[in-house]
């Protein structure tokens, strides 16, 4: 009986930690699917989200929900000057140039935050409701994980709503599918981009307050959890959300599993598994294959 | 098929056929470096540390700017090549130096061969992700396996014998060390410097400028890519177990993402896909952190960053592409 | 009896729902002048695609002297003797066009794997080399990078490259496509004159050009053949008339 609360344990804790990865990295999957543009900064958005809604909290009063949405916007908002601003003069650029600049522009968040901010990892404190445990039936399991699981849950439907029945969504999955054919169709792949990095980020910035309480909020961020997204992006396959949201959930369930059963391998376990996953698949799970 | 006739005095022709000449500012950087040996007799640590570093960006230079492999995780190599020695040492099973940089090449090379054959069925962002996975895959594996590698302290005192039996390695007065390196470096740059301008090195250009038409010209473009990939990684794996001689020492430092976005910043601010953008970045860089990444450490990192976008957008060719553009402004203007 | 080189044997080809090539049967012997036409979006450049080996076919064969190649990689094909130039330019721009035309030359005499002697030691590579450039009037510019050069002369140095590998058949893709009307006389003249037992097949919409070179001539619509015959019987064909009629032609 007590395998079961284990291993109920264990889903619950891996699902609620991959739903946060899948809001952070959908965003990287889409943007890179459909412009292929490197973005290493991406988690440097998850970052600046993350501390926008905590300080909305501690400093201006505004409850967790009400914080969540200033951080989605003003993060998107951000993103968009960049964007406009820089990183649509590297759309045509080599691979290297982009990787540079990311890098770079990562570098300079990292340091605006800990400049402005202070290089203490910065704690959140959960609204009451989200705080304790909920009774399941068969066993009580922390709140704040069943929301995220039902926040991410909630978000993928209404994403693949948003990609199957909209006619944005048709176009942006035409213009990852095969980018010269959509344009010629006369979509406007630079407006289609714009929007879909800035709601990128706005995810980002989601993703990175969702999680603060567990994932942390520090200026490394960034950087401490870049190859987690890159990982993610790359086996779900480049540009489909259903990729990324199962390859995160697999992610965070192996993560949890393997910090129980060999607390020290795990990383390591988790490097191999990528390897070798895209040796056979080099498309990722979802991706299509050349 | 034979040529009827002999086309060496055609301009094209002569420019191939001297292009690998030596020019007369090459022998300069030896010079100086031969020179700073003489001149800062106290600096011979950092001057060590720099020439290390030429070394290793040399040898990303040829993966990445050679071949146009991005990689952010070629301090992989630069790891294998130090903890093979460090663990030789440690547990007394080898310890001369000339022959123990000569394993870490092949345990390195070995390792960029089998993570070549897998990575390099990949580009773009799913290329740089495996290069990190196997950076990680063997930084955790350093650090887990204490028992050989001394896990996340890595391993303190080396003992690494004379050179040749003749010269001792003084870790407060780094003189052997210094020219050792010195003398590593200058047998590792002839090696790059000729394959550069082989026809091997020529291919790897094409490959770079236009893959698709390598293709075309029948080239196996994959292969070549994994036997630059794996020399690559000889070269970075010299440069570890060097550092590790000259340090006497191995941590978790050699393997980490700071050392490989390090030594591509460096490897960028000099020049990429040039011999000498490697002295040119390193010198440039290493000077500047000497003297404000402690001071300032989130003032330089800011810097750096601004820096890093200011190359991606105007500046793609490092200091020396901005050399260059003045060069070439300045020849412009002279009368003719 | 003239050997049949190429052939390809109820090929086709998806992509996804879209059937870009369909139950193709195609033969090039030594020594063919053959054109392929179509109006846009026939699948002309995916059928060479696919002959070429950037593409695979979802079903049917692609031969080369009676082997099956049908999975070979590009590079394996050109290795036997199978050549192409591409609609857009595909050249190493950063190099002279004397480094274009070494590069394949290099890989064909088997001097591109050497490390340890310098490119410029090849002598043998870089007088075949010159010798090509020569040939097609191009040794003047030799020493020019491909930016510098009129368009028409960047195309000659793509046909350049190819001959280099002094391919049995060669496939040209829209060769003379945006050259302007006064350079394209200079790529006309280089397709009269290639050898005689190479076998060429090219893609165009130049009806004056496809005319003047062809001695057969496939016309391929919506993926499949629609016609095939001597130029005399594709232009007396009223059917072949009726699908283009209201096609520009291209070029001159």
């Amino acid at each position: 009986m007590s395998s079961i609360i284990e291993f109920a344990n264990l889903l619950l804790g891996g699902l609620a930690a991959g739903m946060v990865l899948f809001i952070v990295s959908v965003g990287l999957s889409v943007t890179m699917g459909l412009m292929g543009f490197v973005n290493l900064a991406h988690g440097g958005f998850a970052m600046i989200g993350g501390y926008i809604i905590v300080l909305t909290m501690t400093q201006l009063g505004l409850p967790f929900v009400v914080a969540l949405i200033v951080g989605f916007v003003v993060t998107a908002a951000i993103s968009i000057v960049l964007e406009r601003l820089l990183y649509s003069r590297l759309y045509r650029a080599p691979e290297l140039d982009q990787v540079l600049f990311t890098i770079g522009l990562v570098f300079v968040m990292i340091a605006t935050v800990t400049l402005l901010v202070g290089p203490e990892s910065l704690p959140l404190t959960l609204p009451s409701w989200m705080q304790g445990q909920v009774n399941l039936g068969f066993m009580r399991y922390r709140t704040y994980s069943i929301v995220l699981i039902v926040a991410g849950v909630i978000i993928m439907l209404g994403l693949w709503l948003g990609f199957e029945r909209t006619r944005m969504g048709a176009q942006i999955r035409a213009a990852v599918d095969n980018r010269r054919m959509a344009e010629s169709l006369g979509i406007n792949i630079n407006r289609l981009f714009t929007l879909v990095f800035a709601f990128g980020s706005g995810m980002a910035a989601l993703g990175g307050g969702l999680g603060a309480e567990f994932l942390g909020l520090d200026p490394q961020y960034p950087l401490k959890y870049l190859v987690y997204f890159l990982i993610a992006v790359a086996v779900g396959g480049l540009g489909r959300i259903t990729g990324v949201f199962y390859a995160s959930l697999i992610i965070g369930v192996l993560d949890f599993a393997l910090k129980l059963y060999i607390p020290k391998g795990g990383t390591l376990f988790i490097y191999a598994l990528t390897i070798l996953l895209l040796l056979w698949r080099p498309q990722g799970l979802f991706g299509k294959s050349t | 098929m034979s040529a009827t006739s002999d086309f060496s005095s055609h301009p094209a022709a002569r420019a191939l056929i001297n292009r690998h000449r030596l020019r007369w500012w090459e022998p300069l950087p030896w010079l100086l470096a031969l020179a700073f040996y003489f001149i800062f007799p106290r600096y011979l640590g950092f001057g060590t540390e720099v020439l290390i570093t030429v070394l290793f960006a040399i040898s990303l230079d040829l993966a990445l700017g050679y071949a146009g492999i991005v990689t952010l995780g070629h301090a992989a190599f630069f790891g294998a090549g130090a903890y093979t020695v460090g663990m030789l040492a440690d547990n007394g099973i080898w310890t001369e130096p000339v022959t123990g940089l000569l394993i870490s090449a092949a345990v390195a090379a070995a390792i960029g061969f089998l993570s070549g054959l897998v990575l390099l069925r990949t580009t773009g962002l799913t290329l740089l992700m495996l290069t990190l996975c196997t950076m990680g895959l063997l930084e955790e594996a350093a650090n887990l396996g204490h028992d050989w590698t001394g896990g996340f302290d890595g391993l303190p005192s080396l003992n690494v014998p004379p050179l040749f039996g003749l010269f001792e390695f003084n870790p407060l007065f780094p003189k052997t060390q210094y020219l050792y390196v010195l003398g590593v470096l200058l047998v590792c740059f002839v090696f790059v410097r000729t394959l550069v301008y082989s026809p091997f090195g020529q291919s790897l250009t094409g490959i770079r400028e236009n893959t698709l038409r390598m293709h075309a010209v029948g080239a196996p473009v994959r292969w070549r890519l994994i036997l630059c990939y794996t020399l690559s990684a000889a070269l970075a794996g010299v440069a570890g177990g060097i550092w590790a001689q000259a340090n006497a020492y191995v941590n978790l430092t050699t393997l980490g993402l700071d050392r490989a976005a390090t030594v591509l910043i460096i490897l960028v601010l000099g020049g990429y896909g040039r011999l000498y953008g490697s002295w040119v970045g390193a010198v440039a860089y290493m000077a500047l952190a000497h003297f404000l990444s402690q001071i300032y450490p989130t003032a330089w990192q800011l810097g750096l960053g601004l820096l890093l976008v200011a190359i991606a957008l105007f500046a793609r060719g490092g200091i020396l592409g901005i050399g260059d553009a003045l060069l070439a402004r300045f020849a412009r203007k002279k009368p003719s | 009896m003239t050997e049949v080189l190429l052939e390809a044997r109820n090929v086709n080809k998806n992509f996804g729902a879209l059937s870009a090539t369909r139950d193709v049967t195609f033969q090039l012997e030594q020594g063919a002048r053959h054109a392929l036409i179509g109006p846009n979006g026939a699948g002309k450049t995916t059928f060479i695609n696919l002959l070429t080996g950037v593409l695979i076919p979802t079903a049917g064969q692609v031969l080369f002297k009676g082997s099956d190649i049908t999975n070979f990689e590009q590079a394996e094909r050109v290795k036997l003797g199978i050549a192409r130039t591409f609609q857009i330019n595909q050249l190493f721009r950063g190099l002279s066009v004397l480094e274009n035309v070494y590069m394949a030359i290099a890989e064909r005499a088997g001097a591109a794997p050497g490390m340890f002697g310098p490119a410029g030691s090849r002598r043998d590579v870089i007088d075949e080399s010159m010798e090509l450039l020569t040939q097609l009037k191009l040794a003047d510019i030799a020493h020019k990078t491909i930016p510098e050069l009129p368009y028409g002369r960047q195309r000659l140095v793509e046909l350049a490259i190819t001959l280099g590998l002094k391919p049995q058949v060669l496939l040209l893709d829209e060769p003379a496509a945006g050259v302007p009307s006064a350079e394209s006389h200079i790529i006309l003249d280089a397709i009269d004159a290639l050898p005689k037992r190479i076998g060429v097949l090219i893609i165009d919409h130049d009806m004056d050009l496809v005319f003047r070179f062809a001695k057969k001539i496939t016309v391929l619509v919506r993926g499949a053949v629609f016609a095939e015959g001597t130029p005399k019987e594709i232009g007396a064909n009223p059917d072949v008339r009726a699908v283009y009629l209201g096609q520009a032609t291209h070029g001159a």
